[in-house]
C-alpha cells in the first residue's frame, strides 16, 4: 500500500517533469511526434528503473558517511565520500546506458531500432540524475527506490506522450508567429502542469 | 598550434566580439536553442537563487570550455562525451562545495539543481559545438557569452516570478501595503509554483522571438 502511494505520488502529484522540471530538454526536443515520444518515454522508464537501485546501492555501501563499515576497516568506515556522489552517479548512468544499449542490440533488433537513437540522449537527460539525487535526499530504501525510479519514469512517459499528441494537433492551428514552436509548447506545458496540480492531496 | 596572437588576430576582433555577443539575442541558448530549460524553470521562483545559479553556470560553462579547448587535440573522438562529462562534473563539484561553505542558505534552496548543471545541455552543447573545434580564447568568450545570456534570461524569469508571486524583489517588499489593504490586491500564488514558471518562460520566448524575428514552423 505504501508503495502504491509512493508510485501515485511520483507519477501524478510530484511528476518529475511537471513539478520538478527534470528532463525538459529532451521533452521539448522529442515531443513533436507521438511514436518517437513513446520510444523515448519507454527508454527513460527502462533506464530509470535500472539506474535507481544501482545508484542507491553505490551511495549506501560506498559513499554515505560511515557507509564502508562492512569492510571492517576503521579508517575506511570513518570516511565520508558523499561529495563524490555527483561524479559517481553520472558515471554509473553513462555506463548503464551503454550496457543497456549493447544488451538491447543483442536481444532484439526491433526494440533496438526503436530505442537505439534515444539511448545516448538519456545520459544527459536530467530526470535520470535528478531521480538518483532525490533518492539520496529523501533517504529511500532499496524497494522504495525501485518503485520511485520506475514511477518517475512512467510519469515522464505520460507527460511527453500527452504533449506530443497535443503538438500534433497544434500544427494545424493558427498561432502568432513568435509563439510558434517553443513558445506555445511552454504555455501548453504550463496548462498541463496546472491540470496535474489537481492531483495534489491524493493519498491512499 | 597557431595561437591567436601569432596569427596577428586582435583579442577583441570583430569575429571574437560576435562570438561573445551572439548568444544574447541572435542565438540565445534558452529561448532559441532550447538548451538548459530544466534549471531555468526550477530555480527561478525567487530572484536570489536565480542569480546564484546564473553565476554558477557562467563559471562552469566558461571553465569547461577552456579546459576542453586546451585538451581538444588529445581527446579521442570515441570517448569524448565521457571526458567532457568528467571535466564538467569536477567543475560542478567545486561550485557545489564553495556554495555549501559560503552560501549555505542558497545552496539549500538550489538543492539538487546545482548538481544538475552537469546535465545542463548548455554546457555539453557548447563543448560539443564550439570548444572541441576552436582555440582557447574564442572558446572562453563563447562560454562567457552563453553563460551570461543564460544568467540574464533566468534573472528576468526570477524577477517576474518573485514580483508577481510574493510581491517582493530580492526579499524586499516592493508592492505597497496599501495596495493589499485598499484595493484587495493579492499575490498570484500560481507564479511560485511550477505552472507559473512554464507560462512566464513561454511569454518571454514569445517576446524574445518577436523582437529577434526568429520564426519556427
Amino acid at each position: 500500500m505504501e508503495y502504491i502511494n509512493l508510485a501515485i505520488k511520483a507519477i501524478f502529484v510530484e511528476n518529475i517533469l511537471l513539478a520538478y522540471f527534470l528532463g525538459m530538454c529532451s521533452y521539448l526536443a522529442v515531443s513533436k511526434k507521438v511514436p518517437t515520444a513513446i520510444g523515448l518515454g519507454l527508454a527513460v522508464i527502462f533506464v530509470l528503473t535500472i539506474t535507481s537501485p544501482v545508484n542507491w546501492f553505490i551511495y549506501e555501501y560506498f559513499l554515505k558517511p560511515g557507509a564502508m563499515h562492512w569492510t571492517g576497516n576503521a579508517k575506511l568506515a570513518a570516511m565520508d565520500l558523499s561529495f563524490l556522489k555527483l561524479i559517481s552517479f553520472i558515471a554509473v548512468i553513462a555506463a548503464m546506458v551503454q550496457i543497456v544499449e549493447m544488451f538491447i542490440e543483442k536481444v532484439s533488433d526491433t526494440l533496438y531500432n526503436q530505442l537505439g537513437i534515444f539511448l545516448p540522449l538519456i545520459t544527459v537527460n536530467c530526470s535520470i540524475l535528478g531521480g538518483a539525487l532525490f533518492l539520496v535526499e529523501r533517504e529511500y530504501d532499496l524497494a522504495e527506490s525501485v518503485v520511485f525510479g520506475s514511477a518517475s519514469g512512467i510519469g515522464w512517459f505520460l507527460a511527453i506522450v500527452s504533449m506530443a499528441a497535443i503538438r500534433q494537433k497544434l500544427r494545424y492551428s493558427n498561432i502568432p508567429d513568435g509563439l510558434r514552436g517553443l513558445g506555445i509548447t511552454m504555455l501548453v506545458t504550463g496548462l498541463i502542469a496546472m491540470a496535474f496540480m489537481a492531483f495534489s492531496g491524493i493519498s491512499l | 598550434m597557431a595561437d591567436a596572437t601569432e596569427t596577428g588576430e586582435p583579442l577583441f576582433s570583430a569575429k571574437n566580439r560576435k562570438t561573445f555577443k551572439d548568444p544574447f539575442m541572435v542565438n540565445n541558448p534558452i529561448t532559441l536553442q532550447v538548451l538548459g530549460i530544466c534549471s531555468a524553470l526550477a530555480v527561478t521562483a525567487q530572484l536570489k537563487p536565480s542569480l546564484v545559479m546564473g553565476i554558477a553556470v557562467v563559471f562552469v560553462v566558461a571553465g569547461a570550455n577552456i579546459t576542453i579547448s586546451v585538451m581538444r587535440k588529445f581527446i579521442p573522438g570515441r570517448v569524448r562525451i565521457i571526458v567532457e562529462m568528467t571535466v564538467v562534473a569536477t567543475l560542478v563539484i567545486l561550485v557545489d562545495q564553495v556554495l555549501r561553505a559560503y552560501a549555505f542558505e542558497v545552496s539549500k534552496q538550489l538543492s539538487l539543481f546545482v548538481g544538475l548543471i552537469i546535465t545542463n545541455c548548455i554546457v555539453l552543447g557548447r563543448l560539443e559545438a564550439f570548444a572541441m573545434g576552436n582555440k582557447v580564447w574564442p572558446s572562453f568568450l563563447d562560454g562567457l557569452g552563453n553563460g551570461l545570456s543564460y544568467a540574464a534570461v533566468i534573472a528576468i524569469v526570477g524577477f517576474f516570478r518573485e514580483l508577481m508571486g510574493s510581491g517582493q524583489v530580492l526579499g524586499f517588499k516592493v508592492v505597497p501595503q496599501a495596495l493589499y489593504d485598499n484595493l484587495g490586491y493579492t499575490n498570484n500564488g500560481l507564479m511560485v509554483l511550477a505552472p507559473g514558471a512554464f507560462i512566464i518562460l513561454g511569454l518571454l520566448i514569445w517576446v524574445q522571438r518577436t523582437v529577434s524575428g526568429h520564426l519556427e514552423d
